[in-house]
């Protein structure tokens, strides 16, 4: 016994993260003191709190814990690491609410513009990264990381690699947020779209994301299996991607090391470019190969029935990883950059409508022989029809994307539409799903509080979709089409200001569409939050599972 | 070997499923913008255009920071109807000089790319603290502490020394007098104006707020909005020599 207590040593991580951390909060302090700017020192000062913290969790963790760090295996099974997964989880449904509720915010001040309240941190210029970065980084971010480290032990049969590298890796990520976060609020934006955030919080994220990427191949490495689960594909070429992506647009050179401001490398068309290649496969990796993972492993799961086509999931990932990458371009159409890179997004663009629709066709026929579940259980029903909004937003998308149809649709609000009945009848729906069967799963519970409840959730939201999505149509195009009317002696029939002054009723629908998303999800955080504390808890059987073949 | 068993590699291999994927997506993204930075005919060859003047830049940085760029686009497409609200289509070689570009995405307000001249600058300061003064139906927040707040004057040279290393074509003289021709430009009795102007052609110095005292944000926000779009004269543009 006491041999044991004397064998207790820190590991290489835990006492080189320590000083790491140390050196980091001392870094951090300098930058504070010698900041140019307010936002920069605030930044500074958070970085060098949240250092110390790391420090004080670290050694706390260390006295606090046996001399054996925990087994791989108990019993021959699996010894999963969920706490990190929980932390994700629980993130993710705040971050979401949150950003839900900036984004209603938004909506209501274009129908409203008194609610810009004149301040600079409360102007619609500052609160709209606030809203694209909550939803897409901040919830779906959290969901990707919860999912993936889910789904790589389960499906590898290994615990995740590392003790303290999944934790650095959510908390981390989640620190990017509250800087990025606030960064907006004061006015900190290097105004790239989706990638806003300035250098050092660029930095931060690049550090966490390499950790994020070892932390999923070195569990791929240990598993138990001999194949690696499509699902695991398609997180790795999400989790790589993403880090070339964020490399290739955000190279950039800060006025001062004591400050938050810095000029990109790139300029003008180039940096076009590197914007669009970005920012469209910020779409295509972050918001379609990472959920489409979610999808391969959460709609056979909980339809109990394998994936329709393993043949077809090859074709679809290869598929729509190549053809993605190139379509970029097709949010430049007509502008300055030149026509051969326009004519090859589009090309690409419409090609990219077959894998997308291959990999929509293998999802929905996962159900086959499980369809009369879409009635008793409305989380497999949330799962598979945002794999109906995936078909139907692209299929949108590949049209959009033809230059004629652009000329009509670009700078217009039907992108908005477009982008919002992907992002929540697909990214938001596959989501609350995955959600819902993960929050039992983590917490041992026998099922949720209220299936009732995800009923309703699921009804309040739809409806909200349809609003959202169909008064963006409808203002959309009415926009493109005043815009380009002529008068029959051949001047322009409508001044820009008619064309805002027409799309009053159609942002009012649009908020209330919001509201009716923000309500499903708040209906979701209590049926989430009364599972983890009232539900009834489930007896984990006592007889190790036989490994499949 | 049947290609399905011949895809194992990738299955089973980690690593090489991750040089997999790396190699199938660098391709498309290599073949679309490597090309960008050797084609001649990518940017158009033009006269007139020059670096932004100091108080410019930071017209345009607090552009930036107020994120304008998310309703207002600096992009005018060869369509009959844009080119007859905004004026000629926008060419590459007029955002040459833009780190980052603000082509932008969406225009729930009017394309901003020949603002410049437009509007006096009593327009955009009144239009500025309070759109719906001038323009009723305008959606826009107001900007009134634009005019309250003094420009940070520290670090100018540092902006530009800063351009210049990313590519802009700062001079050294330019670098050197950051400050004074910040002053100059939002002064016109400034002494420093006749230098000021022979370091930045075509640029013009005036009291762009109408008040009196030190450059304030709402100064800079207007002289940069004053010169968009206004450095190509194209009375003297030769589309044919650019034809892409």
């Amino acid at each position: 016994m006491s041999q044991a207590l004397d064998a207790k040593t820190m590991t290489i991580g835990e006492s080189g993260l320590t000083l790491l951390f140390a050196a980091s909060a001392f870094l951090c302090m300098v930058a504070a003191a010698k900041a140019l700017d307010t936002a920069f020192a605030f930044h500074a000062s958070l970085g060098a709190a949240a250092s110390l913290a790391a420090v004080f969790m670290i050694l706390n963790r260390y006295f606090d814990r046996p001399a054996s760090l925990p087994p791989q295996e108990i019993n021959g099974r699996p010894n999963y690491n969920m706490g990190p997964i929980k932390f994700a989880a629980v993130m993710s449904m705040f971050w979401g609410i949150a950003g839900f509720i900036v984004g209603l915010l938004i909506a209501c001040q274009l129908a409203w513009p008194a609610l810009n309240f004149d301040l600079p941190w409360t102007s619609f210029g500052r609160l709209r990264p606030l809203h694209t970065s909550a939803v897409i980084f901040a919830f779906g971010g959290n969901v990707l990381i919860a999912t993936s480290f889910y789904v790589v032990q389960k499906t590898c049969r290994a615990r995740l690699a590392g003790e303290l590298a999944p934790w650095f890796v959510v908390l981390g990520y989640n620190f990017f947020i509250v800087i990025a976060g606030t960064g907006y609020l004061l006015g900190v934006t290097q105004s790239k779209e989706y990638a806003e955030p300035e250098w050092y919080a660029d930095f931060w994220l690049t550090i966490v994301w390499v950790i994020y990427l070892l932390v999923f191949l070195m569990t791929l490495v240990k598993r138990k299996e001999p194949h690696i689960f499509v699902a695991n594909w398609f997180y790795l070429s999400f989790i790589v991607t993403i880090a070339v992506l964020h490399l290739g647009n955000n190279p950039a050179l800060p006025v001062s090391v004591f400050g938050s401001k810095s000029y990109i490398a790139w300029g003008g068309v180039q940096d076009a470019m590197f914007q669009w290649w970005y920012g469209h496969n910020a779409v295509g990796f972050f918001l379609t190969t990472g959920f489409l993972a979610i999808m391969y492993y959460f709609i056979p799961k909980r339809a109990e029935r394998p994936i329709y086509s393993y043949r077809l999931s090859i074709i679809h990932f290869w598929a729509i990883i190549f053809l993605y990458i190139w379509a970029g371009p097709h949010h430049l159409h007509y502008t300055a950059l030149p026509d051969w890179a326009q004519t090859l997004g589009m090309t690409f663009s419409i090609m990219l409508w077959m894998p997308s629709w291959g990999g929509m066709i293998n999802g929905l026929m996962t159900l086959s022989g499980a369809w009369d579940k879409l009635r008793t259980d409305p989380v497999l029903r949330m799962l598979v029809v945002s794999v109906a909004f995936y078909g139907m937003a692209t299929f949108e998308g590949p049209l959009m994307s033809i230059k004629v149809v652009n000329s009509l649709s670009h700078y217009t609000d039907w992108t908005i539409g477009h982008v919002h009945a992907g992002a929540l009848g697909w990214v938001g729906f596959v989501s609350f799903g995955a959600l819902y069967c993960l929050v039992p799963w983590l917490w041992d519970r026998k099922g949720l509080y209220s299936l009732k409840l995800v009923n309703w959730h699921f009804w309040i939201a739809t409806l909200g979709i349809v609003l959202y999505i169909s008064a963006m149509w409808v203002s959309g195009i009415l926009q493109g089409l005043m815009w380009r009317a002529y008068t029959s002696l051949g001047f322009l029939e409508y001044s820009f200001i008619e064309s805002v002054e027409a799309m009053h009723p159609f942002y009012i629908i649009r908020a209330a569409g919001g509201a009716l998303f923000l309500i499903g999800a708040l209906i979701m955080a209590y049926n989430l939050w009364m599972t983890v504390r009232a539900s009834e808890a489930e007896v984990p059987s006592p007889v190790a599972l036989q490994p499949a073949e | 070997m049947s290609f399905w068993k011949r895809h194992q590699i990738f299955e089973k291999n980690s690593i090489v499923l991750i040089a997999g994927i790396l190699l199938v997506i660098s391709i498309g993204g290599l073949v679309e913008i490597t090309p960008l930075f050797y084609l001649k005919s990518t940017i158009e060859a033009v006269d007139g255009m020059r670096p932004y003047t100091p108080l410019e830049l930071t017209g345009r940085n607090i552009y930036v920071r107020e994120g304008c760029y998310l309703c207002h686009s600096q992009m005018i497409r060869p369509l009959r109807d844009e080119v007859e609200r905004y004026g000629h289509f926008s060419l590459a070689a007029e955002s040459m000089y833009d780190h980052p570009f603000q082509w932008g995405s969406k225009r729930t307000g009017p394309d901003l790319a020949r603002v410049g001249a437009k509007y006096s600058d009593e327009w955009h300061v009144t239009h500025l603290v309070n759109p719906r003064a001038i323009v009723p139906q305008s959606v826009m927040p107001g900007y009134p502490f634009l005019a309250r707040t003094e420009v940070d004057l520290a670090g100018m040279a540092n902006h530009l020394r800063t351009s210049r290393t990313v590519g802009v074509p700062y001079s050294d003289d330019q670098i050197a007098n950051a400050v004074a021709d910040l002053k100059a430009q939002a002064d016109p009795d400034n002494a420093g104006v006749e230098a000021f102007t022979k370091r930045y052609p075509k640029a013009v110095a005036r009291n762009f707020d109408g008040k009196a005292g030190l450059p304030t944000e709402m100064d800079a926000l207007v002289a940069y909005l004053q010169m968009l779009g206004t450095l190509v004269d194209f009375k003297l543009y030769n589309e044919k020599a650019n034809l892409r």
